[in-house]
C-alpha cells in the first residue's frame, strides 16, 4: 500500500492557483472552507495473503482561517467505509441447560468495515448530536433495528454488542492520530485495511470541524477487488453454484475411484 | 503451512486437515464407516462454520463411499431395485432436509440443532455399540457360542400395503418402510452431512430383514446419490460446499481408508466396535459440553440477508 503514498501532491497542488485567484473583496466577505482529498488509485487488488495494509489519504484544507488553524480549531476525520449490508446480531441464553439464540436484532444497511482516524479523539472534536447527525465514528454509526423491535431497552446493549464485536474482529477500527496535518493546509490520513476486508465499494469520507462545528465534507470510491485462486473459487461458488456442486461431485467420485484404481495395484 | 478456505473464509493448516482427513479416512477403512459422522463435527471443533462443515461432509462422503460402492458393484453384492426405492425417499428426505437446513439458518438456530442431532445420534449409536461389544466380549471369554438372532418372526413391518418383490435381497415387503427409511437418511444427510450407513444398515437387517451380504452394498449405492444430491442442492441454495477443504479431505480420507481397511482385517471385531463405540461417545460428549458451558461471547453477528 506504500504505492499510494506518493498521492495527489499534484491534485492539491491543482487547487492552490484557484486560492491565489480568488478576488480580494474585503474582509466581511468570509470565504467558506473547502476540503479536499485524493487517494493514487481508486482500485485496491488484494490477494488471499493479504495480512491488512495502511491506506494514505492525502487532503488539504482551503480558505482556512490562519488564526483558527494555527491554534488547532481544525479537526479532521476520516472514514472509510465498507459496502453496506443489513447486519443481525443474537443473544444466547441459558434454556434447559443449554444455551440457544434467544434474541436477535437486524440493523439496516451498516458498513461491513469501518475504519476511521482523526486529528484527535472524535468524542473530543464535536459534541456527540454533531457527530450522530453525521454518523461519524464508531459510537455515532446509524444502527437502526428493522422489524419489530420488542423492548426498547435492549436497543443499546444490541448495538453495543454490535460495536464490540465489529471491533473486535477487526473490521471496525479507529486511530485517534491518524490525521497529521504536515503543513498549515496539507494534511494526511492513515486508514487500516483490515487482512478480512471484504470485497466491494468502499467510500473514503473526509470531514472538517472547525471548534466542534461541521463546516465540509468530502466523499471518495474506492473499489476493493480479491484476486487470486481462492476468489475465483469464492465468485465460481456464487455465481455458478449448480456447475459448482456438479464438480464438486465430480472431483469426489474421481478421487475415490482413483484410489481405488492405484491401491489396486500395489 | 496455511491455507485459505475460500468459503469457510478462514486459514486453517493444511497439515491438520490432511490429519483429520487421513484419520478419520483410516477409521471408516477399519470399521467399514462412511466417516461423515466424525468429520463433520471434528470440523466444528477446528472452527470450520457448521453450515460448511454440513456441506462439504456431505461431499467428502461421495469420495469416501465411491470405491467400496464399486467393489460391490463388480461382486454383485448390491440390489439394485431395493437402492433404487431407497433412493428415491432419499432424494425426497434431502429435499425436505435442505429446505429445514435454510430456514433454521434464517432462524439463527442451525448450529444449535446441528450439535443437538450430533449429541442425539452419536450418544445412542455410540452407547449402543459400546454395550453391545461389552457385551460379546463378556460371551467370548465365558466361551458361550454367539448367538445371532434369527431372522424370523413377521413384525408390523411386514403387515403394510404396497408390497413389492425384491429378488436380490430375497425379501417381499411393503415399499413403504423402504422409502420411509430412505427419506429418514437424507434428511440426516442434508442436515447432518453424514451419509447414514450407520443406520441405514442395521435398519436394513433388523427391520427389512435383508440378507447382509447385499447390505452394505445396496446402503452404499443410495449414500453415494443422496450425499452427491445433497453436495449440489447445498451449492446452489446455501453456497456453502468448500471445494478446497473438502478436496484436501477427500484425498486424505482415500489413503487413509487404504491402510485402515488392512489393519481393520488382523483385529477382532467386538474390540474394534467397542474401540469405536467410545471414540464415538467421546465426540459426542465433546459437542455436548460445548452446548452447556457458558459461551465466551453471548452474542454474535451474521452480515448479510441469508436468501
Amino acid at each position: 500500500m506504500r504505492r499510494l503514498l506518493p498521492a495527489l501532491f499534484a491534485l492539491l497542488f491543482a487547487a492552490l492557483p484557484a486560492a491565489a485567484q480568488m478576488p480580494m473583496l474585503g474582509d466581511s466577505i468570509e470565504q467558506r472552507e473547502r476540503l479536499q482529498i485524493g487517494v493514487s488509485t481508486t482500485e485496491i487488488a488484494i490477494t488471499s495473503d493479504f495480512a491488512g495494509a495502511d491506506l494514505t489519504v492525502f487532503g488539504s484544507v482551503d480558505y482556512a482561517d490562519e488564526l483558527l488553524m494555527a491554534i488547532g480549531q481544525y479537526d479532521v476525520i476520516v472514514a472509510l467505509e465498507g459496502p453496506k449490508d443489513i447486519a443481525t446480531v443474537r443473544k444466547k441464553e441459558r434454556l434447559f441447560g443449554i444455551w440457544v439464540n434467544r434474541r436477535s436484532m437486524t440493523f439496516e444497511h451498516v458498513p461491513e468495515s469501518y475504519a476511521i482516524s482523526s486529528t484527535r479523539a472524535v468524542d473530543s472534536i464535536a459534541v456527540d448530536t454533531a457527530l450522530n447527525d453525521r454518523g461519524v465514528g464508531i459510537a455515532h454509526l446509524p444502527l437502526i433495528p428493522i422489524g419489530f423491535v420488542g423492548n426498547a431497552a435492549n436497543l443499546g446493549e444490541f448495538r453495543d454488542a454490535y460495536r464490540r464485536l465489529k471491533t473486535g474482529s477487526g473490521l471496525y477500527a479507529r486511530d485517534t492520530a491518524g490525521v497529521r496535518f504536515v503543513s498549515p493546509s496539507l494534511f494526511r490520513a492513515s486508514l487500516r485495511l483490515p487482512a478480512n476486508i471484504p470485497n466491494g465499494v468502499h467510500t473514503v469520507h473526509a470531514y472538517l470541524f472547525k471548534s466542534g462545528v461541521f463546516v465540509a465534507d468530502k466523499q471518495l470510491l474506492l473499489r476493493v477487488v480479491k484476486t487470486g485462486l481462492e476468489q475465483a473459487i469464492t465468485d465460481a461458488a456464487h455465481e455458478r453454484p449448480f456447475l459448482y456442486g456438479v464438480f464438486a461431485v465430480f472431483l469426489a467420485l474421481v478421487t475415490g475411484w482413483g484410489a481405488s484404481v492405484i491401491f489396486k495395484k500395489n | 503451512m496455511t491455507i485459505y478456505l475460500p468459503i469457510a473464509e478462514l486459514s486453517v493448516n493444511i497439515f491438520v486437515i490432511l490429519g483429520m482427513g487421513a484419520a478419520v479416512g483410516f477409521l471408516s477403512g477399519m470399521f467399514g464407516v462412511g466417516g461423515g459422522f466424525l468429520i463433520t463435527p471434528l470440523l466444528i471443533f477446528y472452527n470450520i462454520p457448521p453450515v460448511v462443515a454440513v456441506a462439504t461432509g456431505a461431499n467428502q462422503v461421495v469420495a469416501s463411499s465411491v470405491s467400496g460402492a464399486i467393489t460391490h458393484f463388480r461382486r454383485g453384492t448390491l440390489d439394485l431395485k431395493l437402492g433404487t426405492i431407497l433412493l428415491i425417499g432419499g432424494l425426497a428426505g434431502a429435499t425436505v432436509g435442505i429446505w429445514i437446513f435454510s430456514l433454521l439458518r434464517r432462524l439463527g438456530q442451525l448450529d444449535l440443532i446441528i450439535s443437538l442431532m450430533y449429541v442425539v445420534f452419536l450418544g445412542t449409536v455410540g452407547g449402543l455399540m459400546l454395550m453391545e461389544s461389552v457385551n460379546a466380549m463378556r460371551r467370548a471369554r465365558r466361551n458361550e457360542p454367539v448367538t445371532l438372532r434369527k431372522p424370523g418372526q413377521h413384525s408390523w413391518v411386514h403387515r403394510l400395503p404396497l408390497k413389492m418383490r425384491f429378488k436380490k435381497s430375497t425379501i417381499y415387503i411393503s415399499v413403504i418402510p423402504v422409502v420411509a427409511l430412505g427419506f429418514g437418511i437424507g434428511i440426516l444427510t442434508s442436515i447432518m452431512g453424514v451419509g447414514g450407513g450407520f443406520i441405514m444398515v442395521p435398519a436394513m437387517i433388523y427391520l427389512l430383514r435383508v440378507p447382509t451380504n447385499v447390505v452394505v452394498g445396496t446402503s452404499l449405492f443410495q449414500i453415494i446419490f443422496v450425499t452427491a444430491y445433497t453436495t449440489v442442492v447445498q451449492a446452489t441454495t446455501n453456497y456453502s460446499v468448500d471445494i478446497v477443504l473438502a478436496f484436501i479431505l477427500m484425498v486424505a480420507g482415500v489413503i487413509g481408508a487404504q491402510y485402515g481397511v488392512r489393519v481393520g482385517q488382523k483385529l477382532r471385531g467386538e474390540q474394534l466396535r467397542a474401540l469405536l463405540g467410545l471414540l464415538v461417545l467421546a465426540v459426542g460428549l465433546r459437542l455436548a459440553i460445548a452446548l452447556v458451558v457458558t459461551p465466551a461471547d453471548v452474542y454474535s453477528v451474521v452480515v448479510g440477508g441469508m436468501n
